[in-house]
């Protein structure tokens, strides 16, 4: 049996469970916890007069209603604004609960506890809130006038204004390259509001421990460790008194990044003063109109290109709606002005934001972060510069596009991390020509010829996009093998369907040399692992595998110096093998790995027979004018590393699209769908793969079918599944996919981030192909089939 | 005013007392402790809370568990064996990668376990067609089609046996 399990398709760890109904998901604990609802404000922006709750006081099964004024201390105040940023001059964070102002419909006013969640939303049908109206500010441009504040001490609606300027080599502006520049496009674009939608809401459940005075919550949330803090900072409780825990969790996207959402720090307050156990399972209504949101922007460009289309001078003047509170600062509008660069080095670059408050729900990262907007925008500015000059669009793109020997390559500008923008490693050349073989590029003109002489219309895109991974600043893994050969791996950030127990354990077994069955992975439970920053940026795989590694490396190091005594060999001649340690070229000198847990554990009782072994008289290897435990080690054979890069890493790729618009009714079909990928050595191909199809789908889903339709008053009217259309198996193409390996050579496993590649660019591969089909320019998504019939009106 | 019902559940008869308002996934998850059909809609749109009801796929959100009463349901967790062998589908799922997270996945393999039945053999239309009432937001569905396939091959190659559970 092999032990080298790293980039092989092994088959999921985590499946056994899930698929027989027994994940724990977080409305699956706390059978007998009292349950909690919330009174949200049906308005976008009003005044809160007066709050009636006596209605309410007999329903039966009530424990508690509470309101602002109940908070004491630290919960009262506003909850943290979590990645504060220069730029973000008027940064605005909500109240757990309501004071005074509500902000945007959907807004957690009162909180009601009952015995059932039934009983709690019937008491919360009868409290009374008295609103007096305030003039809604709905719409990024309606909000950008400022004729309505948002937050009244919030000049001109404006959170954060950004520019970001990077010259050309002889030292010109964006501005002056545009203006000298042979060639020049001016134009809008607009990228719609969307949503993560895990298919699991939010939740918490807490448990108070009066004797133990200790606190453990379970939260459905991409960072346990940092809710964890959170709720002993706002409780004013010691961090070792409060653990929390991510159970499975079904689905994030990266709306559960954000922390901590009211209730993360309410229900575990409710269940100390109450003594009781507590639990919030967010409803899907809520989900729509209290979580995030994301995507939206408008976005004016100008482009000055030369005759073969490469960009001289690129000009992005971005407004970006950030909703109604900022509690993760501007990192979505960073990305887009960063990631926009995609693959492609331009002469001089100018990007300027200002992120807008608007009385609609806070905008925080959905998987992309602003990726998705940034790539719209490169992309349709490529599409715009080839039909302008009548080249072919891939052409344009390879005129423009970093070359492998160029690594690394600085794009002059600072990243979401807060450091420079530099790509690690890529070839890009090699990603565009696999990318045309695979969907056949050069043939499709005559595709699209003969799909005409049958009436049909047809057309093909692509688009392209570099996406920094695996930022900082450091996660940590734990290792230990116990004396019955099993290996415990731990790593502080949680999982939301990515395989980590998979992946991870592949990892462990092939550094360790041991079989997968002996390795089991936790994640995100603080009670294992306290120190971690979180799941998100397609970061896992890069930073805890990384760290796993790194932890993996101590133990075996260990484990050969502590076997090389008992072998009396040399640690360099010893290797490990299906969990036994063993001299090379000489099998029978061996002593398996449980064998060396047990010594690595100087005892003075044994606890059972293979125990004996490490006890003080059964005659061990050690010498007597050395200490049992010697200087510079521990006991155990465990080991804990960290891994923290210097910077992101940048994985690629490269999509492409043939669609079909019906003549007719404007459908809009997606015959093929091919991806070429890059995210340096895979650990897991077929884990690789289903991400991809994820994220195209989700891609899909914002480039056909998703939007947030607010109406003029701020309400949300379609928070619904009924009514937001989430793509169906009807809806997904199948996804063809290639693989480029071009390894980091920032990390020792070599490998870059992959959650979030799928849906980047989609948007902008499918206008490209509607507009090739349609010859009618895209410049907005999502595109529904009503929106292409209207588009064939305006400009027919 | 609570009302007194009994179900057979997995087989086994179980009795819950419940107001007439309780829904029937509720009252699977919270009255009878059988957490693995989870819920995701509240409205029947997503699927994730398909139990099969005498055989047949229903969204238990949609349903009152009095209205239950006196019927036969099974759960994600009747699919396999009483031995803990997986059942075809389930294999299917777990071989192809056809689930990330999870929670949606008891809703398409209770889904699938009655297609299968009605369809042994089926076309990728036919899969498309069946799958398409249940909402998966991790795996772009792809493999989840090729996961039904898979199932389908392991229903014919297990035929005669356990079949079909």
């Amino acid at each position: 049996m092999t032990t080298k399990l790293f980039g092989e398709p092994v088959r999921r760890r985590e499946d056994a469970r899930l698929i027989t109904g027994r994940g724990r998901y977080l409305d699956d604990l706390g059978a007998d916890a009292l349950a909690v609802a919330f009174v949200r404000s049906p308005h976008a922006h009003a005044r809160i007069r007066d709050i009636d709750v006596s209605a309410a006081l007999d329903v039966e099964g009530l424990v508690a209603i509470y309101t602002w004024e109940d908070l004491p201390g630290a919960l009262a105040e506003p909850l943290p604004l979590l990645i504060p940023h220069p730029a973000l001059t008027h940064g605005r964070t909500a109240y757990p609960l309501a004071r005074e102002i509500v902000r945007h419909v959907g807004e957690p006013v009162v909180m009601v506890v009952a015995r059932d969640r039934y009983l709690a939303e019937d008491a919360c049908s009868l409290i009374r809130v008295d609103y007096e109206m305030r003039k809604p500010v709905v719409g990024v441009e309606e909000a950008a006038e400022a004729v309505h504040l948002v937050h009244e001490d919030v000049p001109g609606n404006v959170g954060a204004h950004l520019v970001q300027e990077v010259p050309s080599a002889d030292g010109r502006s964006a501005r002056e390259a545009i203006e000298a520049a042979p060639h020049t496009l001016a134009f809008r674009l607009d990228v719609e509001r969307s949503a993560c939608m895990p298919l699991e809401g939010k939740g918490v459940y807490a448990r108070w421990d009066a004797d133990d005075q200790s606190l453990r919550v379970y939260s459905s949330t991409q960072s346990s460790t940092s809710v964890r803090m959170a709720i002993a900072a706002k409780l004013g409780l010691p961090l070792p008194k409060v653990e929390v825990i991510a159970p499975d969790v079904g689905g994030g996207f990266g709306v559960k990044i954000v922390h901590p959402w009211p209730e993360e720090v309410l229900i575990p307050w409710a269940a100390r003063l109450l003594g009781r156990e507590v639990k919030w399972t967010e409803d899907r209504r809520e989900h729509f109109v209290s979580s995030s949101h994301e995507r939206g922007q408008v976005q004016y460009v100008r482009v000055g290109f030369d005759d073969d289309g490469r960009v001289l001078g690129l000009d992005v003047n971005i407004l970006h709606d950030h909703g109604a509170y900022t509690p993760y600062g501007i990192i979505v509008p960073i990305i887009t002005a960063t990631q926009l660069l995609g693959p492609y080095k331009i002469g001089a670059y100018r990007v300027e934001f200002s992120s807008i408050y608007t009385n609609t729900v806070q905008v925080t990262p959905y998987r992309g972060a602003g990726r998705p907007q940034g790539v719209f925008c490169m992309e349709r500015t490529m599409d715009k510069i080839a039909a302008h000059l009548g080249l072919d669009r891939t052409e344009v793109r390879a005129a423009n596009l970093i070359q492998p020997d160029e690594f690394p390559y600085d794009q002059g500008m600072i990243f979401q991390d807060g450091r420079p923008l530099i790509y690690d490693s890529g070839n890009y050349p090699e990603a565009l020509r696999m990318l045309k073989e695979l969907i056949g590029w050069d043939s499709f003109p005559e595709m699209k010829a003969a799909a005409a002489a049958e009436g049909r219309t047809i057309g093909i895109g692509l688009a392209c996009y570099v996406e920094g991974t695996g930022v900082g600043p450091y996660e940590g893994g734990h290792v230990q093998v116990t004396s019955d050969g099993r290996v415990h791996v731990s790593t502080g950030l949680t999982s939301q369907g990515q395989g980590h127990e998979t992946v991870f354990a592949q990892i462990a077994a092939t550094e360790l040399g041991v079989p997968i069955e002996k390795v089991s992975v936790v994640t995100g439970d603080t009670r294992r692992f306290g120190y971690a920053v979180g799941t998100f940026a397609s970061r896992a795989a890069v930073m805890s595998g990384n760290a796993i590694a790194l932890a993996c490396r101590k133990v075996r190091e260990k484990a050969l110096r502590i076997a090389a005594d008992a072998l009396e060999a040399d640690p360099r001649d010893l290797e490990i093998t299906d969990g036994v340690v063993h001299v090379a070229g000489t099998p029978s000198a061996s002593i398996p790995l449980a064998t060396v847990a047990v010594l690595s554990n100087p005892l003075r009782y044994a606890f059972d027979e293979e125990a004996q072994r490490a006890t003080q008289f059964a005659g061990g290897p050690s010498s007597m004018d050395r200490p049992p435990v010697e200087e510079g080690t521990e006991p155990g054979l465990e080991g804990r590393d960290y891994y923290s890069p210097i910077r992101s890493t940048f994985a690629c790729g490269m999509h492409a699209a043939i669609v079909e618009t019906d003549p007719l009714t404007a459908e809009i079909e997606i015959l093929r769908y091919a991806v070429v990928h890059d995210c340096g050595r895979l650990i897991n191909p077929m884990i690789v793969e289903g991400q991809i199809h994820g994220g195209v789908a989700q891609g899909v889903g914002g480039a056909l079918y998703e939007k947030m339709a607010y109406d003029e008053h701020g309400q949300l009217l379609n928070a619904s599944f009924m009514d937001f259309l989430m793509p169906y198996a009807t809806e997904v193409p199948r996804i063809e996919t290639a693989h480029l390996e071009t390894p980091s050579p920032l990390n020792p496993l070599g490998i870059k981030g992959a959650g979030e590649a799928g849906v980047i660019p989609v948007s902008a591969v499918i206008a490209a192909a509607i507009e090739d089909a349609e010859g009618i320019p895209i410049d907005r998504m999502p595109i529904s089939p009503s929106d292409l019939h209207h588009l064939r009106l305006e400009t027919g | 005013m609570n009302h007194p019902i009994t179900l057979t559940v997995n087989g086994v008869l179980r009795e819950a007392t419940v107001p007439a308002r309780r829904l029937l996934s509720d009252c699977l998850r919270h009255d009878l402790g059988l957490t693995g059909t989870h819920v995701g809609c509240e409205h029947g749109v997503c699927g994730a809370c398909t139990v099969l009801l005498d055989g047949e796929p229903v969204r238990s959100c949609l349903m009152f568990a009095v209205t239950a009463d006196g019927h036969e349901i099974t759960t994600v967790e009747g699919l396999a064996a009483a031995d803990g062998t997986l059942s075809p589908v389930q294999r299917g799922f777990a071989e192809c990668h056809g689930l990330q997270c999870g929670f949606c996945t008891p809703g398409f393999l209770c889904t699938v376990t009655a297609f299968l039945r009605e369809n042994a053999a089926p076309t990728d239309e036919e899969v498309v067609e069946a799958i398409s009432g249940n909402l998966c937001r991790c795996t772009g569905y792809q493999n989840i089609i090729k996961a039904v396939h898979r199932a389908a091959e392991i229903q014919a190659e297990t035929q005669g046996g356990e079949a079909g559970r």
